[in-house]
């Protein structure tokens, strides 16, 4: 079974012009990794003993919705890494495509925004597609459990890009809350707009 | 009158060479319920409704393609092309490219930002990455989430056209 759908994987890989990854689905186990952050060191989920989840952000320097969101990233991170649930950015383009996505570039936004949470770069571009990651902005939010970081929450971030003191629902917010309080997050899938993943 | 031009070009700073943006017809805004009407048009034609935006590279990079369509099937085909550009954008960006690029092809403007609302009614399998494409008629529905070279996009219209 597992062959057949990586054949078939394989197969729609090579006959379709947009990639149509599988990725995670809710309640799915998540995939640690190490990658290269804007400091040089490596990061890596299991990094973080204490975490009792993460929100994987998958973003970056040229997209306008990621950058129109970056705010409001951080604000996330400040207020949910004390309580043990860390942001965890992952910039998926490939690098040669957009320059502007440069670790040097990377490195430069994070310190003139004053990003206090990892901004790693997706080298070989090998994670976004485990989980299915189709565009920037685009979160994962994972509870750490005894078998690893279960996938709870995918989407976007809030449902208003334009305005942030118009947000009428906090979609990581409130799957972090209800992941706080042990209760069942009620929307748990969201779309929104953003830019393709540049290959 | 060239001074009344100049000061205006200024004071608006256009980066592009558009004599007067006053000169250019305005935009046609709406939000979802006004842009889902195009989404179910029932003329006997082929609909092709293309999402983009003027900050999207593959999107300005195949709308060439649908308007060379439009042009070429006139008579059978109506191209929409969706631009979901910011507000703070329309002036700026949205009508110098328009106006640059010449664009014959109707454009409507997409404003809404509650996406996970809309998102899903365009297509259940829209994940909200653009360009997207939607093309359909009286008997075919097809939702497309890739780009198109001239060629890709004549051949699947094809198949439209033979069975209206």
């Amino acid at each position: 079974m597992n062959i057949l759908y990586s054949l078939l994987l394989f197969i729609s890989f090579l006959f379709t012009n947009s990639t149509t990854y599988q990725g995670y689905d809710i309640g799915d186990l998540a995939t640690d990794f190490k990658l290269e952050n804007i400091d040089g060191k490596f990061v890596s989920l299991s990094d973080f003993k204490d975490a009792k989840g993460f929100i994987v952000v998958f973003t970056c320097n040229t997209c306008p919705y990621a950058v129109l969101y970056e705010d409001r990233i951080e604000a996330l991170n400040k207020k949910y890494a004390i309580q043990g649930y860390p942001v965890i950015a992952i910039m998926p383009n490939n690098v040669e495509t957009k320059p502007g996505d440069s670790m040097e570039s990377m490195r430069k936004r994070a310190l003139s925004k004053g990003f206090t949470f990892p901004y790693l770069m997706d080298v070989g571009q090998k994670i976004y597609p485990l989980y299915g990651a189709t565009k920037t902005p685009h979160v994962y939010v994972l509870e750490s459990t005894s078998s690893g970081p279960i996938v709870r929450y995918i989407g976007g971030i809030d449902d208003n890009y334009k305005d942030a003191s118009l947000v009428k629902t906090n979609y990581v917010e409130e799957a972090i809350e209800s992941l706080k309080n042990g209760v069942a997050i009620k929307q748990t899938k969201t779309k929104a707009i953003g830019c393709s993943i540049k290959l | 009158m060239f001074l009344v031009f100049l000061s205006f070009s200024c004071k608006s700073e256009v980066k592009t060479k558009v004599k007067d943006l006053t000169l250019l017809p305005p935009l046609e805004i709406y939000d979802f319920s006004g842009i889902e009407p195009y989404l179910n048009l029932e003329g006997s034609k082929t609909y092709i409704i293309n999402f983009w935006a003027t900050w999207c590279a593959p999107c300005v990079k195949e709308l060439p393609h649908f308007e060379s369509i439009q042009q070429a099937y006139k008579k059978d085909v109506e191209v929409i092309l969706v631009s979901l550009d910011f507000p703070a954008q329309y002036e700026t960006k949205l009508k110098p490219f328009i106006e640059t690029h010449q664009l014959k092809t109707k454009v409507i403007v997409l404003d809404d930002p509650d996406m996970n609302s809309w998102i899903p009614k365009v297509d259940l399998n829209w994940s909200g990455a653009i360009p997207v494409t939607l093309i359909y008629n009286s008997s075919k529905r097809s939702f497309y989430n890739r780009t198109f070279t001239y060629n890709e996009l004549d051949s699947e219209l094809k198949n439209f056209l033979t069975t209206n």
